[in-house]
């Protein structure tokens, strides 16, 4: 067996380092967790020249190697610990060619750890716009490394760094700053005390609280000869520590750098003249929301109806197919069948919003929003970076509250990640999707279609919900914590097809397994509940039927359909679903509905894919989920169950309400404690209620 | 007079000449922060706050709270 190198590819944010990433992997990747942290772990394989293979590492992107995030610390926790199996045979530290001063910083300091080193520098192909010229060889000369340059949009020079990959047994390990250097007296003693260990090493350990290894700052604490020093002294002398480096860099680059400013042509400067102006800015990002809700309702109808009646005439086939199937062929098309339909049916508006989420932040724009946006969120409790959650909560809460890391100050990330779930995610938009197409009528205002416009409102009052929440809270929580706020603002760029695509493809995969695998158990939980019954009233209901109905003159089709029903109410799910009635009756749903509710506290997305399921075990017809939901019937006022004033109760319901396990076990990890999750469960879920509560008995 | 970032206005320039350490964060000053580098105001959000800068070549966007910590020498042109 040849042996696999590993690589690590270590950069600051923004300077193309997934996209490298994706050039050197292609589909030879996946995602997953760091163990026992949430912080995502992506690692692929590629194929080196000679028949080598390289196992990359794509780390989490940081500014220098003191870390000030779970995320960074994953950097400098395996760069520290030479026992990982994934400890790199060669880092490569991706740089770009706008930012070299700052991206060398990192590279000076990983290099100090004696990992052989090798700088890419990435959009080359800006070089010329922004006047850059640089003398490879003397910088390669200068910090003693390998230099690849390298354009990933233009897809080049990927070859030579292959290559340079597989040589990496060339690379000088020789470190660019001498430790000793940042203050001689008390290194001497670090040495001293710890004679067989790299001294940067050490200092990386004193100043953050990494473990590696054996030693770890325990001990450090512990050996008595050793005396280390107050906060304030150590950060004054990391401050020493990064101007030396600052130092060494601009001797460096004041030869192999030089930059002509008169050939820059700055489009960025243009493009934030108008996109952080006062007023456009605001205009522009909401003309920008509101083209996105009318794309995500527009574009993807077509697909959906297809899948829609794809998924009934799946379902009919296999029962026409195995008819002696028996019970087993009524589980596959009754329960398994319709429940998953409910979940693949929303395939397209899911990739369509990932996907636009995806070009938001390629292409730069969403540091901007960050920026106009702080000093409004301030005023509530949160910081301008909230945003980035509030956006992205629209695809999912998980992905969304793991992002507020960056935000500087713990209460204002305490805040935002209590008031993510109210935004509208992913897994909202089947419900709300189903009950607008039924209770909301079709036409249009202005080109937008009012059911479009009625969605759009549903964000804004998740929003809403989560703001107003926010300023509550801030006023509520007495919790002292510095806010700091640094926000880089990257340049504009044209998003990369293939980062984009492979995002979307990605983040819709994992949405779509994830709530499939609840979803299928669900499916055969209610199918089973749905199809057995206790007592005389299940197990003997065509005779009650036939009975009760004798003097109607029912044809057998009819009275097939009250013998269902029949069996289904005194079901399992019946009893439980009418024992609960009481309580929802007066948000104007049935006990379908209820149980469909209570699946949903599981996970929202389950709602159409559990009322699916209890309909198809009700009747044997091919119709669609929705044609099936639009002939209800209200069992008491009669008229049609889905109306104005039911389907509004229910969209707000699920606007407020907190039902998702996965949410409330994430907010547990995040925040550390239970306290926040069950706060959270219950205040949301009183106020969907009351709110839901409210709507119905005014709208009925 | 002493002035800070917070005193320039969109498109002025300044060269910084010290940064308190104590109440700046390292972040800040891994990204450029650091006395002897220029420092331009490139945007300023509503309500003057946040302010949109470059530091040695680096754009980011700090809080006006955090900026006048940062004390700077104007370039007049």
């Amino acid at each position: 067996m040849s042996k696999q190198i590993n690589v690590a590819l270590i950069g600051n944010p923004n300077t193309g380092k997934t996209s490298v990433f994706n050039a050197l992997t292609g589909l030879n990747q996946q995602v997953g967790n760091y163990p026992g942290i949430t912080v995502e772990k992506k690692e692929g394989i590629c194929k080196l020249p000679r028949g080598v293979k390289a196992h990359i590492i794509d780390l989490p992107g940081t500014y220098s190697l003191n870390a000030s995030s779970l995320d960074e610390s994953v950097v400098i926790e395996l760069l520290l610990n030479r026992n990982d199996k994934d400890f790199p045979d060669v880092a490569v530290v991706v740089s770009d060619v706008e930012n070299l001063k700052r991206n060398l910083l990192l590279f000076t300091q990983i290099k100090d750890l004696e990992i052989p080193c090798l700088l890419v520098v990435n959009m080359a192909d800006r070089m010329r716009r922004k006047g850059i010229t640089l003398d490879i060889e003397y910088l390669e000369q200068q910090l003693e490394t390998k230099i690849a340059v390298i354009s990933t949009r233009k897809n080049e020079g990927i070859d030579n760094l292959k290559q340079q990959i597989t040589n990496y047994k060339e690379l000088s390990v020789k470190p660019c700053l001498s430790a000793s250097e940042i203050d001689i007296e008390y290194f001497d003693r670090l040495q001293k005390a710890f004679p067989n260990q790299l001294l940067y090493k050490l200092w990386l350990v004193i100043t953050q609280d990494v473990n590696f290894g054996k030693t770890n700052r325990k001990e450090i604490d512990a050996i008595a000869s050793f005396k280390t020093k107050s906060k304030g002294d150590l950060k004054r002398l990391q401050q020493k520590e990064t101007i030396k480096r600052y130092q060494f860099i601009n001797n460096v680059l004041k030869k192999g750098q030089t930059i002509d400013a008169s050939q820059a042509s700055d489009v960025r400067a243009k493009l934030d003249r108008v996109l952080t102006h006062k007023v456009w800015g605001y205009v522009i990002f909401f003309l920008i929301l509101l083209t996105i809700f009318q794309a995500i309702y527009d574009w993807s109808s077509v697909p959906m109806d297809w899948i829609d009646s794809s998924f009934a005439s799946l379902s009919n086939w296999v029962k026409a197919t195995f008819p002696g199937g028996g019970k087993v062929t009524d589980l596959v098309a009754e329960g398994i069948i319709s429940g998953l339909g409910g979940i693949v049916i929303f395939i397209p508006q899911i990739a369509f919003l990932f996907l636009f989420i995806a070009i938001l932040e390629e292409s730069g724009y969403m540091s901007r929003v960050v920026f106009l946006m702080d000093r409004v969120m301030r005023r509530f409790g949160l910081s301008g970076k909230s945003i980035v959650p509030l956006i992205s909560g629209t695809a999912c809460a998980i992905p969304a509250i793991m992002a507020t890391r960056n935000i500087e100050s713990w209460k204002e990330r305490l805040i935002t990640i209590l008031v993510t779930p109210f935004t509208t995610c992913s897994a909202r938009l089947p419900v709300y999707l189903i009950i607008i197409s039924l209770v909301i009528p079709e036409g249009r205002i202005l080109g937008l279609s009012y059911q479009a416009l009625t969605l759009m409102l549903l964000y804004l009052i998740g929003f809403g919900a989560a703001v107003g929440s926010a300023w509550i809270l801030n006023k509520i929580l007495k919790i002292k914590s510095k806010s700091f706020f640094v926000v880089e603002m990257p340049n504009y760029k044209v998003p990369l097809l293939k980062n984009v695509a492979l995002t979307v493809l990605e983040k819709t995969k994992a949405f779509i397994f994830g709530a499939g695998k609840i979803i299928l158990a669900i499916s055969i939980v209610l199918w089973v509940l749905a199809s057995y019954g206790p007592g005389e009233q299940f197990n003997n209901a065509e005779s009650i039927m036939t009975e009760q109905y004798a003097q109607d003159n029912l044809s057998a089709d009819e009275l097939q359909r009250k013998i269902d029903s029949h069996k289904l109410e005194h079901s399992f799910i019946g009893i439980t679903g009418r024992a609960i009635e009481p309580a929802i009756r007066p948000l104007g749903y049935d006990w379908k509905i209820g149980i469909a509710l209570i699946s949903s506290f599981a996970a929202r997305e389950v709602f159409v894919g559990t009322l699916a399921t209890i309909y198809s075990v009700e009747s044997d017809d091919e119709e669609t989920i929705k044609n099936r939901m639009a002939s209800e019937v209200n069992p008491i006022l009669g008229g049609p169950l889905f109306n104005f004033a039911s389907g509004i109760s229910l969209l707000l319901f699920y606007a407020f309400a907190m039902q998702c396990m996965s949410t409330l076990a994430i907010v547990k990890k995040e925040t550390n404690s239970w306290k926040w999750p069950v706060y959270q469960f219950t205040i949301m879920t009183a106020i969907a209620y009351i709110v839901a509560l409210i709507a119905y008995q005014f709208l009925k | 007079m002493k002035h800070t970032i917070a005193h320039l206005k969109r498109g002025e320039k300044g060269i910084i000449t010290d940064v308190s350490s104590e109440l700046i964060p390292l972040k800040l000053l891994e990204m450029g922060c650091l006395p002897g580098n220029f420092v331009e105001l490139v945007q300023v959000a509503p309500f003057s706050d946040p302010l949109y800068l470059n530091i040695n070549g680096s754009h980011l966007a700090i809080r006006k709270e955090t900026a006048i910590h940062i004390l700077i020498e104007k370039i007049d042109e």
